[in-house]
């Protein structure tokens, strides 16, 4: 249940998120803020520009093998840091990085430790607890900024979208085939009304992509019926994982944002194309679809795209990307995001 | 004009979006005689078959392939004697706002009876769309010329012009590629393309983008002038005396504005 939620503490949704010491984005904000306090340090040591790199690798050759050996604990550790609480999490920073800094300072023999350490042990755990409490502080920080409440508060608001465009072109389009075809304007109807309710679900869950893929597919019946022959998609599904969980609602606007500046302007048919993999524990989609320079609106896509940019960050933290290229009068947008599997 | 029916074109690139359409022109059929003169996809389509069968007025969807609806409207108003025309819309914000405060006549997808019959009424009393909405619609004016050969109508897209030249009859655009023959005259376009022409000769407008550079002609020296050289073909077209300080004040302009965009 814990995967498939942002909620990292489902008993109390109030409470800031203790950081997840196995996720890319935690352990890479440590190693760049550890570096940047050495950094500063070293900023501060060098008498002239010239001499900060010189400080830099010096410092650099006392902080790394430390704060490498931290990381490696904190990783193995996760299990069990994940369920303290803060002020435990911060007590339990305080002996790692004392007894992290003290055990690698005595592993070096005496000369080293004379050069490496010039302020004697003591001084070392000083530092590498000064950096602990910093860094800490700074992810409490950001998870508070990043707290569930708040996000699922983000999350709402990025899915409660209806597309007018759309809604009101199909409803037009059903009229339109009411007489001569009552059958299939009832199907259409009926695609409408559940593609509506998922679209207005909360949609702050995760979601199997085989149910994203078929969501997207009635919808592309959907534009079907106005665009006839204009509308081609072809789809590339081998090696598609099924059960990779995705963020509700992040094909079906790409493909809408495809169809609106792809599809809509051309009267000749040129297919939208989508691929789908998984290769290890990454999923990769691809989207690519025609481009028409002279399109306006461009405001529109932006923001579908910046909506799904951000959810992705929300589930995903760093760990998914999406990025969009023009290339060959095509517009491409790729999505790499980690494969995490639905648990039925 | 009571007793004969109403001749009613229909251009949406939906073929629902025209079905319903003509559903609807045939229940209001008592209240509003009608029948459809013809239908197309788009507005290229529309102007082909409009030039051979004329319609009392035009329903215009306006986001379309090939030639959107706001630049039909302005070719139609062209025609002699120009349709009525009502622009039928899905909800497209911009549109909405230009016509609400032109106050003109257009019907929201999905179109109801009444509102198409009261829409249809007005359209056949009133003139010609107002020129001012067609501005505030398309402020640049439209995106292509056309231009008819053989009964066909070939569109011309304006960033594609180097030059315009009217010769006897006709007006030709010039591309890099070849010349278009159309059917307007030169100061119409001139007054529409303001931002995009620059009048070099009493029977020449050039784009300003196309310039390349001048050169001196001196066959002798009393009568010494300036030709422009062009980018991308080799054609050199004479600057009158009348227009050269206008035409070398208009591409210093323009050269300002490139050294401001991209110092």
């Amino acid at each position: 249940m814990l995967s498939l939620s942002i909620r990292q503490n489902p008993e109390d949704k109030t409470a800031t998120p203790v950081p997840d010491f196995r996720s890319v984005g935690t352990l890479a904000r440590i190693v760049i803020a550890v570096n940047a306090l050495a950094l500063i340090v070293a900023a501060a040591r060098a008498s002239e520009w010239s001499r900060l790199a010189i400080e830099f690798i010096d410092l650099a050759a006392v902080v790394e093998p430390p704060l490498v050996f931290v990381m490696l604990l904190l990783f193995s550790l996760q299990p069990w840091l994940r369920l303290l609480s803060w002020p435990a999490l911060a007590a339990a920073a305080f002996v790692l990085s004392t007894t992290g800094a003290g055990a690698l300072a005595l592993l070096l023999e005496a000369r080293q430790r004379e050069i490496l350490l010039p302020g004697g042990v003591s001084r070392a755990m000083a530092w590498s607890v000064l950096a602990a409490a910093l860094v800490l502080y700074y992810l409490y920080l950001r998870g508070k900024a990043f707290s569930p409440a708040l996000s699922q508060a983000r999350l709402m608001a990025l899915t409660a979208r209806i597309r007018p465009h759309f809604l009101f072109n199909s409803l037009n389009a059903v009229l339109g085939i009411m007489r001569s075809e009552p059958r299939r304007a009832e199907s259409a109807l009926e695609e409408l009304a559940e593609l509506f309710r998922a679209l207005m679900r909360e949609n702050r869950q995760l979601t199997a992509l085989a149910d994203e893929i078929a969501l997207c597919r009635q919808y592309l019946d959907l534009e079907q019926l106005r665009l006839g022959e204009r509308l081609r998609v072809a789809w590339r599904l081998d090696g598609c994982p099924d059960d990779a969980l995705v963020p509700p609602l992040m094909l079906q606007p790409l493909l809408e944002n495809a169809v609106y500046h792809g599809i809509e302007p051309a009267s000749t048919p040129d297919p939208i194309a989508i691929h789908i993999t998984r290769q290890g524990d990454t999923v990769f989609m691809e989207l690519t679809n025609p481009y028409h320079e002279s399109e306006s609106h461009h405001a529109g896509n932006r923001m579908a795209l910046d909506n799904i940019r951000e959810r992705l960050a929300l589930f995903f933290d760093m760990e998914a990307q999406l990025n969009t290229v023009l290339l060959d009068g095509r517009f491409r947008v790729t999505i790499r995001l980690p494969y995490r599997r639905a648990s039925s | 004009m009571s007793e004969q029916p109403a001749r009613i074109f229909i251009v949406d690139d939906e073929p629902p979006a025209r079905l319903r359409l003509k559903a609807l022109l045939a229940d209001i059929a008592d209240a509003y005689p009608n029948i459809v003169a013809g239908e197309a996809e788009n507005g290229k389509e529309a102007l082909e078959k409009l030039r051979d069968a004329p319609a009392d007025v035009v329903l215009i969807d306006i986001r379309m392939p090939e030639m959107d609806g706001i630049d039909l409207a302005i070719h139609l108003r062209r025609f002699d004697p120009p349709p009525a025309i009502v622009f039928v819309t899905a909800y497209d914000q911009y549109a909405v706002k230009a016509f609400d405060l032109n106050a003109a006549d257009y019907l929201l997808k999905p179109a109801r009876a009444p509102r198409l019959l009261a829409a249809l009424r007005k359209a056949s009393h009133s003139r010609p769309l107002a020129e001012a909405l067609l501005k505030s619609l398309a402020p640049e004016g439209r995106k292509h010329l056309a231009s008819i050969e053989r009964g066909r109508v070939l569109l011309v897209p304006l960033p594609d012009i180097l030059y315009l030249k009217a010769e006897l009859k006709y007006v030709t655009a010039r591309t890099r590629e070849r010349e278009f023959l159309l059917e307007e005259s030169l100061t119409h376009l001139e007054h529409e393309f303001a931002l995009r022409f620059v009048r070099i000769h009493r029977n020449c407008l050039v784009a300003r983008e196309a310039i390349a550079g001048f050169e001196r002609a001196a066959e002798n020296e009393t009568e010494a002038h300036w030709l422009i050289l062009l980018r991308g073909v080799s054609d050199k077209l004479a600057v009158s005396r009348r227009q050269w300080p206008l035409v070398k004040a208009a591409v210093a302009e323009a050269g300002r504005h490139k050294d401001r965009d991209n110092p």
